[in-house]
This record gives C-alpha cells, sequence and structure tokens, in this order.
C-alpha cells in the first residue's frame, strides 16, 4: 500500500493538497482564508491532472523545429482541462473575492459566523 | 443533416452570445431582448421536441471537426428535448410573474445584469440537458452556481449576499468534489464523453479492475451533485438563498437549478457508470436512506417556520427528498417517478413562490404568517395560486403531485420488502407533514382579518397570467399524467 503511494507520490501530493483546501473551505471562518483554500483545492486537482496527462521523457505538445511524431509529446488533453479549469476558477475566485468585499464594507469583518449574526440582528 | 438538429446547439449559443449583449443594454431594452431570446429558444426547443418525438431515437451532434473520440458532442432524445420546453416555459412564467418584484427590487442600473445572468443561466441548463461530455457538463455546472448566485445576490440587502456567500461555499465544496471526481474517471477510462467511459467501465466492471477507485468516483460524484441540488443533510444553504432572493430568483433556483443538477446525476447513472454499477456499488441504498432523512426533516422544519418564503424553501427539501427516493430505489419505475416529479415540482414550487410574492404584496410586504393573515381575500388570484400549489404539494387527486406520489408509491411496491415498507411509511407521514403545515397556511390565507390594512396594490396583467399559466400548467400534468409517463418511458428507454 505504501509503496503505492509513494510511487504515485505527485496524486498522493495533490489528494493531500485538495483535503487541505476542502478542510480550509468547508471549516475556516475567515472568508480570505476560505477563497484561499478554494484555491489549494482548485489547484491540487490541476496537479492531478498535469501529473497523469505527463508521460516520462516527453515535451509539451506544441510544434515546433519540425518535430512532428506524436511519439514525443505528452498527452495533451489533460494539459487543455487543466487550462479550462484554471479560467473557471479564476472567474469563481473573483467573485467570491466580490462578495467579500461588499460584505466587509457593510459589517467591517471577515468572520463568516458573525456576519451571519449581524446580518439577523438587521432584521430585529 | 437536418437544418432542426442544429437548434439544441444553436440556442445554447443563443443564450451565450445575449447573455454578453444584454450586459451592454438599458434595463428596459434588456428586458425586451431577453424576453425575445427566450421566446426563440422555446420556439426553438418545442421543434426539437416534436423531431425528437418523430425520430423515436436520440440522436448525436458532433461540434467541431473532430470525430467521436475526441470532439465534443451534445445528444438529443425525448427525455432532453422535453426537458428543454419545460425548463424555458418554467423560466418564461416564473419571469413574467415577479416581473413587478424584479422592477421594484432590483436598482435600475443592474437590472439589465439580471437579465444577462438569466440568459447564462438557461444556457448553462440548456447545455446541461444536452450535453454528452462530462468536462463540458463539469463548465457548465460552473457557469450555472454563478448564474444562480448572482440571482440571489443582485437584491443586494446584507441578507442576500450572506445568504449568497453561503450557497457559493456550499456549491464550490460541491464542484470542487465533481472536479476531482471527473478527473479521476478520465484517468481510469481515457474518455470525457460519456458513451466512451461507460464502454471502459462495462470492461472494468467485467474484469473486477479498479473496484476501489470506481466507488471514490461515485461517492465523489454523488456527494457533489447532492450538495449543489440540496439533498439532505447538505441544505443548510437552501432556506436563506431561497428565502431572500426575489420572487423569480427563488421560483428559478428551486425549480429549474437544482432540477438541472438531478438529471446530471441521472445521466451519469444511465450514461456513464451505468445503472448495474451503481446498484452493485450499493449507490442507490444510500441515495435512498438520505432521501428518506430529507423528506422527514424538510417537512418538519417547514412546521418550524414562521416566514412564508421560508417555509415554501423547507419544503423543496423535502420534495428533493421525494426525487432522490425514486433514483435510489434503483428501477425504472423509480426513475419514472422521479423524473415526473422533477415535472410536478417545477410547476407548482414555482407557483407557490410566485403567488407568495403576490400575497406579501397586499400584506405590507411582510412574509411572516402573522401579517399574511386573510392575505387569500384581499388578493384572490395570488391566493388561488397558492391553493392550488399548496394542493398539489400536498397530493390532492387531480393535481399534478398526486399523480407522482401514485407513481412513487407504485414504485416502492415493485422493490425490496425494506425499501418497500420504508418507502410507503415515509410516503404517507411525509404526505401528512405536508397537509400540516400546507393547510395551515391556506387556512390562514383564508381566514378573515378584523384589522382594516390598506391595499394600494393591484395585480398587473403579467402576474394573472403567470399564476394562470402555471394554474393551467398543473392541470395538465394531473390530467394528462398518463400521455406524461407514456412520454417519460419511452424517453428514459433512449437515454442510455
Amino acid at each position: 500500500m505504501l509503496e503505492h503511494l509513494l510511487d504515485n507520490y505527485y496524486e498522493t501530493v495533490s489528494i493531500i493538497l485538495f483535503g487541505i483546501g476542502f478542510t480550509m473551505l468547508l471549516l475556516n471562518r475567515n472568508l480570505i482564508k476560505k477563497i484561499m483554500g478554494l484555491n489549494i483545492m482548485d489547484t491540487a486537482i490541476y496537479l492531478f491532472l498535469t501529473a497523469k496527462g505527463y508521460i516520462a521523457g516527453r515535451v509539451a505538445p506544441i510544434l515546433t523545429a519540425g518535430v512532428q511524431e506524436k511519439d514525443a509529446f505528452i498527452n495533451p488533453v489533460p494539459s487543455g482541462l487543466v487550462l479550462t479549469g484554471i479560467v473557471v476558477s479564476v472567474s469563481v475566485t473573483a467573485f467570491m473575492l466580490s462578495l467579500t468585499i461588499r460584505l466587509y464594507r457593510r459589517y467591517h469583518t471577515l468572520d463568516i459566523d458573525k456576519i451571519a449574526m449581524l446580518a439577523k440582528r438587521e432584521d430585529l | 443533416m437536418d437544418l432542426i438538429q442544429n437548434f439544441p446547439f444553436v440556442s445554447i449559443l443563443l443564450c451565450l452570445a445575449g447573455g454578453v449583449l444584454l450586459s451592454v443594454l438599458k434595463a428596459r431594452q434588456a428586458r425586451y431582448v431577453c424576453f425575445g431570446l427566450l421566446s426563440v429558444i422555446t420556439t426553438l426547443s418545442v421543434f426539437t421536441f416534436i423531431d425528437a418525438m418523430n425520430r423515436k431515437e436520440s440522436y448525436v451532434y458532433s461540434m467541431g471537426h473532430f470525430p467521436a473520440p475526441w470532439g465534443n458532442e451534445i445528444r438529443i432524445g425525448i427525455l432532453e428535448a422535453g426537458m428543454a420546453v419545460f425548463f424555458c416555459v418554467i423560466l418564461l412564467l416564473s419571469l413574467v410573474g415577479g416581473l413587478y418584484k424584479i422592477v421594484e427590487e432590483i436598482e435600475e442600473s443592474k437590472q439589465n445584469l439580471y437579465w444577462t445572468m438569466i440568459s447564462l443561466l438557461m444556457s448553462s441548463m440548456l447545455a446541461l440537458i444536452y450535453t454528452n461530455d462530462l468536462f463540458t457538463a463539469y463548465v457548465f455546472v460552473e457557469i450555472n452556481t454563478i448564474g444562480a448566485a448572482s440571482l440571489i445576490m443582485i437584491r443586494e440587502n446584507g441578507h442576500s449576499i450572506v445568504a449568497t456567500t453561503k450557497y457559493m461555499i456550499m456549491s464550490l465544496v460541491g464542484s470542487g468534489m465533481l472536479l476531482l471526481s471527473i478527473s479521476m474517471l478520465y484517468d481510469l477510462t481515457g474518455h470525457l464523453l460519456m458513451s466512451h467511459m461507460k464502454e471502459a467501465i462495462v470492461d472494468m466492471a467485467k474484469t473486477g479492475a479498479y473496484e476501489v477507485p470506481l466507488t471514490v468516483i461515485i461517492a465523489l460524484i454523488c456527494v457533489g451533485i447532492a450538495i449543489k441540488s440540496a439533498l439532505f443533510p447538505f441544505h443548510t444553504w437552501l432556506p436563506e438563498a431561497y428565502g431572500y432572493a426575489t420572487a423569480s430568483s427563488s421560483a428559478i433556483l428551486s425549480s429549474l437549478v437544482s432540477k438541472s443538477y438531478i438529471f446530471l446525476l441521472m445521466k451519469v447513472f444511465y450514461r456513464v457508470i451505468g445503472l448495474d454499477v451503481m446498484i452493485e456499488h450499493k449507490t442507490n441504498h444510500i441515495l435512498f436512506w438520505f432521501a428518506i432523512a430529507g423528506m422527514m426533516m424538510g417537512s418538519l422544519n417547514a412546521i418550524k417556520e414562521h416566514d412564508i418564503r421560508r417555509m415554501i424553501a423547507y419544503s423543496s427539501i423535502a420534495q428533493i427528498g421525494y426525487i432522490y427516493m425514486g433514483i435510489g430505489l434503483g428501477s425504472e419505475a423509480g426513475m419514472i417517478a422521479s423524473v415526473f416529479h422533477i415535472l410536478s415540482h417545477s410547476a407548482s414550487k414555482a407557483l407557490l413562490f410566485i403567488s407568495s410574492a403576490g400575497l406579501s404584496s397586499v400584506s405590507g410586504d411582510s412574509k411572516e404568517f402573522r401579517d399574511l393573515k386573510g392575505a387569500g381575500i384581499r388578493n384572490k388570484i395570488a391566493g388561488v395560486g397558492f391553493l392550488v400549489g399548496a394542493f398539489s404539494m400536498v397530493g390532492i387527486p387531480l393535481f399534478a403531485g398526486f399523480i407522482s406520489k401514485v407513481y412513487f408509491a407504485g414504485a416502492t411496491l415493485l422493490a425490496t420488502p425494506v425499501q418497500m415498507g420504508v418507502g410507503l411509511l415515509a410516503l404517507a407521514l411525509s404526505t401528512i407533514l405536508n397537509a400540516v403545515y400546507f393547510m395551515r397556511t391556506v387556512i390562514l390565507l383564508y381566514t378573515p382579518n378584523r384589522q382594516k390594512i390598506l391595499v394600494d396594490f393591484q395585480n398587473g396583467m403579467a402576474f394573472i397570467s403567470s399564476i394562470g399559466g402555471f394554474v393551467i400548467l398543473n392541470f395538465i400534468l394531473g390530467f394528462g399524467s398518463y400521455y406524461m409517463i407514456t412520454l417519460i418511458e419511452r424517453g428514459l428507454a433512449c437515454f442510455a
């Protein structure tokens, strides 16, 4: 079991990172740290995908200097997925950051529990 | 290739392009363009549906110049096209019904952004319905999330921003899990297209290879989608999100957005993992028990509420439980009941949200029960709307909700003895609980209020026609259920 983990150390590390980001996003009360957790989680998945697409001893799938054989390149699909994923994660992060700015201006704190409490008190 | 075969792709693209255009228009222009766009999409979807009915078999539409294992494609069948038509109709009716609230509650300089988000949301829902590529599904899931979150937050008071933040956090947890599972699935199968993935998984299941990773993947997909569609116990974000958004947004979120995720899950069940493998991994049992818990807890929480919108929101959790219960039975009959309940719940829940907005308008814009006393008398149209929605949710015969309960009960009879006993008991209990809080509300709405309340509110034509449309839709689903069920059966037959 341990051998498998050590052999596939990229994947192991990425799943550990995913766990760290996941817990931060879910459990941390600070909104900025939550967003950092989100980014760690997403980046961990990109590391996982990139590691899966990599083939030892080959180069990035960009046609340069007349190299045409497909054996010279790594699998391009995961790289494409990572690029798409990055775009998605950037837009989600921007959205979350803008929400955070709104909340900070209104309640002068980043603690989500305090913010929820203050919002409830607005009603009364 | 026929011209009609291009329609699904064109409608997705039109909505995406429309979103960009609407963001630079003025509020009023944007509204007209958006309604025009949605009408065009509805017409295109109707044509696609008629065409799919004539074909009797689903077909694949490939995009770009690369053939199947590499290129991206969408797949159109009776069920997909029917869902698209239904989603368009519900979206249009919800927007028309809540129009006066949108104009009233959203700053005029930001209204065009509301229509932009509606357009993007429509495109992502259409894409989730039609797509045959799992990674494309992920991208549109994220667009759907951002669109839905914007619909909640655009009211811009403290509550709606807090609700949006909570919604986003839970949704992002869900999409993280979904992305990880898709990456792992790509790693195992080497494909992104659903049909090719399934071939690889069938081979894997035969040889027993990669048993553990496959279990992890199934768990991640199910939990990810369950969080996004608010299956109990992942429902914590829902009451606030639905309770504080503007009426149309709540209607759209509860009746369409959560359903589009469930539709994606059904697709994964049928087209990616396969029903047999899912049952082998006992996934459906787990979903079944969570669904039962959801049916109970949603209703119990709804009974405790003093706020009409939050009560309807909690009732959504119970109804999502029904849908997952049908999926959890793991049989054809259960799936048919679930799909029918997606339709009947959408039609009734959107009606409830829209009419509750009308009821609040004649009660000093309050959502509290103590202020709503006699609101059904003050605003007759909204009262009738609420009555029909509530009857349908409780399951009074002739209404849409009754038919889905009958089919759920029929489906549980075909399941294992434990599932049959628990399922029937849960159905009976939750019907009683539904009756408790919906009938209490209806009685309150029709109890005359001694205090004089000044009402300077007139129902607009838009509101009346929307309520009328929803009521008719409910009766169509209730009376034409036999025809609908036959359609769903035919759709599911060519869905896999």
